[in-house]
């Protein structure tokens, strides 16, 4: 292939969809390296503090796309202490000087300010798409810079993210002459928007097919809203409480029939059973549903709607859906492809929910099932080698017993042969999440069948240091390891330290690691950053009497080409 | 290095751990046990850090093993986002004597008891609500009477509209309407209830 002309190769390579395979043509010779880096569009960096932004921006002159994930992923659950870091600042700053043709910008788990948000919006001409996933740091302020400047702006997604609201009418900022929105999401936002500006709004802009509406949006406006947009496949609704006495109910429902694309439903704040009966129509065409904001919608009304949806491939539920709901899922929903069931009684003691009974049905009814996200008080190792049986295809499987080290019930055994017999089966699994009683002997399984491992969750498990070494020895693909509560310490960690560079990174908080283990993998391993943070009172400095034996409560160790990071706060130490 | 990995894998420090168990008990035990205290523990002092983890499910002395499960920091794995959206949820649950099934209501949709009566008439369909003299709701299939009490965060059950609604709405854990037959030993009504008002 060294003797086609470039513009060829560039051809070829435009058929190569992921970064992964990008990355990989680009090892292959200095010819290839550097068609592939002029062509490049789409960059993903999957740890912001892995490199310096000015390098990847330096490396992809043609960047159009940029995706950069901040925070360790247990950053979602509060184990990392605000302030840590994830700042967007220094990309904008760096797109901003180097590619100014910047049009979409997607950010996970990073810190965003207001100012950030300004800049961005006056900094790149071609912007057409802003997705924020659970960042904070920006208020309604830096959304209203947003419509203001970004001219052709196709898309605004904000999902789960911490957003202040100071009542400025953004959505006002949006001109009147913008008609390009294709997607428009804000459920996360906790203010008002006025109905009339946001009704306008949608009715100017033609394309707009996903659209997602908060709390604060009453019934009587998204009935205006859908009786404008007809054209919708994927809708949000704001507030779903209605009276389903009165007439607004009835156009609701008059409006609803009217979509005939309409595939994804989510939203449904505040709704009460009746109001439901408004969605029947659309039902038999949805792909995607998302009930799982939904608290009051008990069991039989979610049956009633999910027996009509017979297309269903993405299902998300609170856990009052009960076996008996999920049992319909079985018999409805042959085309499920992912489903999550969360808890709907963090604080209480937990009466309605599922059980290992609802995940067997759902394992034989549904043969497609791929991804799964489940949430219970109880699973049984006969259960979980059934649905291992049933639903070889899984990629993702996250299992969450609510209760740490719970055993099986009935045989008050450790769960690993359950777990053992997911690994073995599901040859092409990807992500793991596991839970309940497990002893050593289920990292053994993982690490012996696992191969297509990449990211693993670890919380409450295991017995010795043999557990996570049996891990890493195993998974040849792992990326992402994040480990809590568990008794691993500095034999383990320093076992084979040159996986570390193999790998994204690696979290272990309340294990066994001390300070002194901790040291020794920064000091055999430059290319790796290893943070500790450190939460207790009045410990600035890493010199202050703290023995090589103390125990390291958080360790964050990544590997960077960057170096340490110039923007730790004082309770992060790198070693 | 080696004198610090030595320390830390040897089965001296093994043997030298402070535990929580007997010494009989096996290892693994002792190891989940420690972890666990030290989940507790991390709760503790890292109350004042993390936002959300002051306002978990209060300390109940009343032995809900739920209560020891909250204090443990981000268990279970659930984001903030989610987390908040069910806590700001005033959805309680309905249970009514005789019959298998529990319904939710919203108290903070209602704007006083008058509302949340008319709302479990209608839930209930089966009922009709009578005003006069106590408030209760009556099944016209058999005449049997229901009196609307609540759970209160004591733990006590309460025959509802005795204190301001905004009260209610704040302690009420749970309703249940209960015949009233056997609501005989409930905390008796004062005189100028407060129902009519608001």
């Amino acid at each position: 292939m060294t003797y086609f002309p470039e513009e060829v190769v560039e051809h070829i390579f435009d058929f190569l969809g992921s970064h992964r395979d990008r990355n990989a043509v680009s090892t292959v010779c200095k010819a290839w390296y550097h068609v592939e880096r002029f062509s490049r569009r789409n960059v993903f960096v999957g740890n912001c503090y892995a490199i310096r932004p000015e390098r990847v921006m330096a490396r992809f002159p043609g960047m159009k796309s940029l995706s950069v994930k901040g925070k360790p992923h247990f950053a979602d659950y509060n184990l990392v202490p605000y302030d840590w870091g994830g700042f967007a600042l220094p990309w904008i700053n760096a797109a901003v000087r180097r590619c100014p043709g910047l049009e979409d910008l997607r950010l996970k788990r990073m810190v965003v300010t207001d100012d950030d948000l300004d800049l961005l919006a006056r900094s790149f001409p071609n912007f057409r798409s802003l997705v924020l996933v659970s960042c904070e740091g920006f208020s309604t302020d830096g959304l209203a810079a947003i419509a203001t400047y970004c001219r052709g702006l196709r898309e605004l997604d904000l999902q789960e993210n911490e957003v202040e609201d100071h009542g400025r009418q953004w959505l006002s900022c949006f001109h009147e002459s913008c008609t390009s929105l294709v997607s428009l999401n804000f459920a996360c936002l906790k203010g008002e928007v006025n109905a009339g500006v946001l009704e306008r709004l949608v009715a100017r802009c033609p394309n707009l097919r996903s659209l997602k509406l908060n709390r604060a949006v009453s019934v009587e406006s998204l009935n205006e809203i859908v009786a404008r947009a007809p054209y919708l496949v994927d809708l949000g609704t704001g507030s779903f409480a209605v009276d389903h006495h009165t007439d607004a109910y009835q156009r609701l429902m008059n409006s609803f029939s009217k979509c005939k694309s309409l595939s994804s439903l989510s939203g449904f704040w505040e709704a009460s059973p009746h109001c439901l009966d408004a969605v029947y129509p659309v039902c038999i065409n949805l792909t995607v549903l998302n009930m799982s904001y939904a608290p009051a919608i008990q069991a039989d009304d979610l049956i009633k709607l999910i027996s009509l949806c017979f297309k269903l491939q993405k299902l998300w539920v609170l856990d009052c859906i009960g076996d008996k709901g999920l049992a319909v899922v079985a018999s409805t929903c042959k085309e499920l492809q992912e489903l999550r069931v969360f808890p709907s009684d963090i604080y209480g003691a937990g009466a309605t929910s599922v059980t290992e009974e609802g995940l067997v049905a759902i394992s034989s009814g549904c043969p497609k099932l791929n991804s799964l996200l489940y949430f219970c008080y109880q699973m049984t190792n006969a259960a979980l080698i059934t649905v291992a049986k049933n639903c070889p295809h899984f990629t993702r499987f996250r299992l969450c017993i609510l209760d740490p080290w719970k055993p099986d019930p009935v045989t008050n055994q450790p769960l690993d042969e359950g777990f053992g017999a997911i690994v073995r089966s599901c040859k092409n699994l990807r992500r793991l999440s596991l839970s309940g009683l497990l002893t050593d002997q289920v990292f053994l399984y993982i690490g012996l069948y696992a191969k297509c491992l990449e990211m693993l969750s670890i919380a409450f498990a295991g017995d010795s240091d043999k557990g996570m070494v049996y891990i890493l020895k195993g998974c040849k693909n792992l990326r992402k390891l994040e480990i809590r509560d568990c008794p691993f310490g500095d034999f383990a960690l320093l076992n084979d330290v040159a996986k570390y560079e193999t790998m994204r990174s690696l979290w272990m908080s309340s294990c066994d690691v001390t300070l002194g283990g901790c040291k020794a993998l920064a000091a055999k391993m430059p290319r790796l950053n290893v943070e500790i943070i450190n939460e207790s009172e009045g410990s600035d400095k890493l010199e202050e009497n703290i023995s090589d034996l103390h125990k390291a409560e958080k360790m964050y160790v990544y590997r960077t080409v960057a170096g340490p990071r110039n923007d730790a706060p004082d309770f992060v130490w790198t070693l | 290095m080696s004198t610090t990995e030595s320390a830390v894998s040897g089965l001296d420090y093994e043997e030298t751990q402070l535990t929580l168990a007997p010494p009989g008990a096996s290892r693994s035990e002792l190891e989940r046990k420690r972890g666990f205290s030290e989940g507790v523990d991390l709760s503790l002092e890292t109350k004042d850090f993390l936002s959300g983890s002051s306002d978990e499910a209060p300390i109940s002395g009343a032995g809900e093993p739920s209560a020891a499960k909250a204090q443990v920091v981000g268990w279970p794995p659930v984001r903030s986002f989610r987390r908040n959206v069910l806590k700001s949820c005033t959805y309680v649950k309905v249970a009514v004597d005789g019959t298998p099934y529990l319904r939710k209501v919203d108290l903070e949709a209602h704007a006083g008891y008058q509302q949340l009566l008319t709302a479990l008439e209608e839930m209930f369909s089966c009922f009709t609500a009578r005003n006069y003299p106590n408030e209760t709701l009556v099944d016209p299939v058999n005449g049997t009477e229901y009196v609307p009490t609540y759970e209160d965060k004591d733990g006590d059950w309460m025959l509802i509209g005795d204190v301001p609604w905004k009260m209610f709405v704040a302690s009420c854990k749970r309703l249940r309407l209960m015949k009233s037959s056997e609501a005989v030993d409930l905390a008796p009504r004062t005189p100028t209830g407060c129902i009519t008002a608001r």
